[in-house]
C-alpha cells in the first residue's frame, strides 16, 4: 500500500496517534492479491463440500453390489466404486474428513508446542534437557511414527488425529522456542524485566504475542501436511474404519481396478493434492504477509 | 578434525538412547496383553504365562529396557509374531531394494533440484523462477502415491516403457533392476526435488548479493561459471542440511512407495508389519530408521567440515 507524504505529515500532526493492529493490516494487504483470493475461494469450497455433504450427496457407506463400477449417472455423479457405493458422496465426506484432520493437527500440535516451546526458551536448565527429548523424536521419521502409534493404538479418528499431531509438536517447539530465544534478547524485554516484570506478567504480555505470526504460519504448513499424512495413513489401510470415508481409504479402494477405472484414482487424488496445494499456497502467503521485517515497513 | 569428527559421534549418543526408549515404550502403549496376543486364540493361561516369562513381559519395565537394549546392540531385535523369524534376519534381507531406490532417488533429486534452484534464482521473478517454484510448491502439496499412479498410468500403463509394478535384484543384472526403479524413483524424487529446489533458490538468492559475486562479474567471468562455481559453492551448507533434513521426508515416501509398486524393501516390511500387529518388526524398522537418520545427519555435519574449512576449527 503507497504511503503518500501528505499522509505521513497527518498522522503526525494527528493529536491522538491511531492505534491500527499490524498483524490484521499485513493480512487484509496479503488478501487482496489475486492468488491469494483464488486459494481462500477454493478452501472456502472444500469447507462448504464439508459442512454441505450430508445434503448434497447421497449415503457414501450404502453398499449396492448390483450397481458397481458403474459410470457417472444422474443418481451418482462421479460413478460408483467396486461395493457400488456413490464416489461423489464418499469424495465430498472425505472433504470433510480431511478438514477436520488438519484443523486438529494445527491446534492440538500448537498448544503443546507453545507451552513446551516458552518453557524451553525461558528456562536453561530444563529447557537443555526438553530440547534433547525434542532432537530424539525428530530422529524418529514422523510419517513411521504416525503409522507406529495409529497401528498400535484403537483405530479411529481420534487415534489418528492423536497419531498425527504428536510428530508434529517437535517442529513447533523448536520454532517457539527460537522466537523466545531471539526475542529474550530484545531491549524492551530486558526494561520490563528491569522494572520488575516477572514470570506469567512478562511471558503473557511480552513473549507470546510475539510467538503469534509464526506459530499461525507452522500451523497452516502442519495442517497441510497432516492432510497428506492421513491420506498417507488411511492409504495404507491404518486409517480410520472403513464407515468414515477418506481420500487415502478410496484410492486404496481403487488400486485393483486402477488400470481400467482410473477415475476412482483420479477423483480423490486431485481433490486431495488440491486441498494440500491451496492450504500450502496460503501458507506462504501467510509466511510473507506475517514476516517482521515486512510488517515493519508497512507500518 | 577429528576432534571436531569425536565431538559429533558422541553427540549422537544420547539422542540414539532417548529414541530406543521412545521405540521400546511404542510396544507397550497398544492396547492388551503382547503376551495373549503372541499366544493367539487358542492359548491356555499356562502357555501365555511361558510366553511372558520367555519374553520377560514379568519384570519391571527398567529391567525390561534393558535386557532390549542390550539385545537390541548385538542385533537382536527379537522374532516376527508373524513368520517367527529374527526381525534383524528380515530387515537384512529387504536391505537391497530400499538402499537402491534411495540412492537413485537422491542422484535423480540432486541432478535436477540443484540446477533447477540455481536457474530460479539467477532468473529471480522471471517466467522460468515462477514455473519451476510453482512445480517445487505442487511437489510437496501432491502427496506421493497421488503422483505414482499418475506416472504408472502414463509410462506403464499407457505407454508401457516401464514395469507397473514389482523389483529385479541386482543379482539378476543391474539394468533390469534400474528398470525397476525408475518410475518409484522418479516420484519420490519430484517431492525431494521440491524441497530442495526451494533452499537452492533462497540461498543462491543471497549469495547473488555477495560481494564477491560483483567481483567476479567485473573480472569479466560468465554466467554460467559465476553461478555454478562462485554461488553454488558458497551454498553447500544449506542445501546439504535440508538433504538430511528432508531424509525424514524422505523415509515416509519410501514406505508409501515401495507399497505402491510392491517393492520388497523395508518400507514394504514395515506396511506388512503394521497390517498385521507384528510389533517386534515394527520396532526393529522404527529402530533401523531412525539410527540410519542419525547416521545420514552425522555425515551431513561431517560434510559441513570439508566444505567450509571455518567449521573445522
Amino acid at each position: 500500500m503507497a504511503v503518500s507524504d501528505s499522509d505521513i505529515r497527518l498522522n503526525a500532526n494527528a493529536a491522538v496517534p491511531e492505534r491500527r493492529n499490524p498483524t490484521l493490516e499485513a493480512l487484509l494487504e496479503a488478501a487482496r492479491e489475486p492468488w491469494t483470493l483464488i486459494c481462500s475461494l477454493i478452501l472456502l469450497g472444500f469447507l462448504a463440500m464439508a459442512v454441505l455433504a450430508p445434503f448434497l450427496a447421497g449415503d457414501p457407506t450404502a453398499i449396492n453390489p448390483a450397481q458397481r463400477l458403474r459410470p457417472p449417472s444422474f443418481e451418482a455423479f462421479w460413478g460408483t466404486d467396486h461395493l457400488g457405493r456413490d464416489v461423489f458422496a464418499r469424495a465430498m465426506n472425505g472433504a470433510r474428513m480431511s478438514l477436520t484432520v488438519g484443523v486438529c493437527v494445527a491446534i492440538l500440535s500448537a498448544i503443546p508446542g507453545v507451552a513446551i516451546g516458552i518453557f524451553a526458551g525461558m528456562n536453561r536448565v530444563g529447557g537443555a534437557l526438553v530440547m534433547r527429548v525434542i532432537d530424539a523424536m525428530m530422529a524418529i521419521p514422523a510419517v513411521l511414527l504416525a503409522i507406529a502409534l495409529a497401528a498400535l493404538l484403537q483405530p479411529g479418528l481420534t487415534t489418528l488425529i492423536i497419531a498425527i499431531s504428536i510428530p508434529e509438536i517437535p517442529r513447533m517447539v523448536r520454532l517457539v522456542r527460537s522466537v523466545v530465544l531471539s526475542v529474550r534478547e530484545q531491549p524492551y524485554v530486558d526494561a520490563a524485566v528491569s522494572v520488575g516484570t516477572g514470570g506469567m506478567k512478562l511471558v503473557t504480555k511480552h513473549i507470546l504475542p510475539n510467538t503469534v505470526a509464526p506459530v499461525i504460519v507452522q500451523a497452516t504448513y502442519a495442517a497441510a501436511s497432516a492432510i497428506i499424512a492421513s491420506a498417507v495413513l488411511s492409504f495404507l489401510g491404518v486409517g480410520t474404519p472403513p464407515d468414515i470415508p477418506s481420500w487415502g481409504g478410496m484410492m486404496a479402494d481403487a488400486r485393483k481396478f486402477f488400470q481400467f477405472y482410473p477415475m476412482l484414482m483420479v477423483y480423490p487424488g486431485v481433490l486431495l493434492s488440491l486441498l494440500v496445494l491451496v492450504t500450502n499456497v496460503l501458507g506462504d502467503r501467510l509466511s510473507d504477509a506475517l514476516d517482521p521485517r515486512k510488517m515493519a515497513r508497512s507500518i | 578434525m577429528i576432534r571436531y569428527a569425536a565431538a559429533r559421534v558422541l553427540a549422537g549418543i544420547p539422542t540414539l538412547l532417548l529414541v530406543s526408549v521412545f521405540i521400546f515404550s511404542l510396544a507397550h502403549i497398544t492396547p492388551g496383553d503382547p503376551a495373549i496376543l503372541l499366544a493367539g486364540d487358542n492359548a491356555t493361561p499356562s502357555q501365555v504365562a511361558e510366553i511372558r516369562s520367555r519374553l520377560h513381559l514379568d519384570l519391571p519395565l527398567v529391567q525390561q529396557f534393558g535386557i532390549w537394549l542390550g539385545n537390541a546392540l548385538r542385533f537382536d531385535l527379537g522374532n516376527s509374531i508373524y513368520s517367527g523369524k529374527p526381525v534383524t534376519e528380515l530387515i537384512a534381507q529387504r536391505i537391497e531394494p530400499t538402499l537402491v531406490l534411495s540412492f537413485v532417488t537422491l542422484l535423480l533429486t540432486v541432478l535436477v533440484a540443484v540446477p533447477l534452484g540455481a536457474v530460479s534464482a539467477w532468473k529471480a521473478n522471471s517466467i522460468i523462477d515462477r514455473i519451476s517454484m510453482g512445480i517445487a510448491v505442487a511437489g510437496f502439496s501432491i502427496p506421493v502415491f497421488v503422483i505414482a499412479y499418475l506416472l504408472v498410468y502414463l509410462f506403464a500403463v499407457k505407454l508401457r516403457l516401464f514395469p507397473v509394478q514389482g523389483y529385479k535384484w541386482l543379482a539378476d543384472g543391474w539394468i533390469a533392476t534400474l528398470n525397476s526403479v525408475t518410475l518409484p524413483a522418479i516420484a519420490l524424487a519430484f517431492v525431494f526435488s521440491a524441497l530442495i529446489a526451494r533452499v537452492t533458490r533462497a540461498s543462491v538468492l543471497e549469495a547473488l548479493g555477495e560481494n564477491y559475486i560483483r567481483t567476479a562479474h567485473a573480472k569479466g567471468l560468465g554466467a554460467p561459471r559465476i553461478l555454478f562455481v562462485h554461488a553454488l559453492r558458497s551454498v553447500g551448507v544449506p542445501v546439504i542440511t535440508v538433504i538430511g533434513i528432508g531424509f525424514a521426508t524422505l523415509v515416509g515416501g519410501v514406505v508409501v512407495t515401495e507399497s505402491v509398486f510392491n517393492i520388497p524393501g523395508i518400507g514394504r516390511l514395515t506396511v506388512d508389519a503394521v497390517t498385521r500387529r507384528d510389533y517386534p518388526v515394527i520396532q526393529g524398522v522404527i529402530l533401523f530408521f531412525s539410527v540410519a537418520l542419525i547416521f545420514i545427519n552425522l555425515l551431513v555435519d561431517l560434510s559441513y567440515a570439508f566444505i567450509d574449512p571455518r567449521i573445522r576449527g
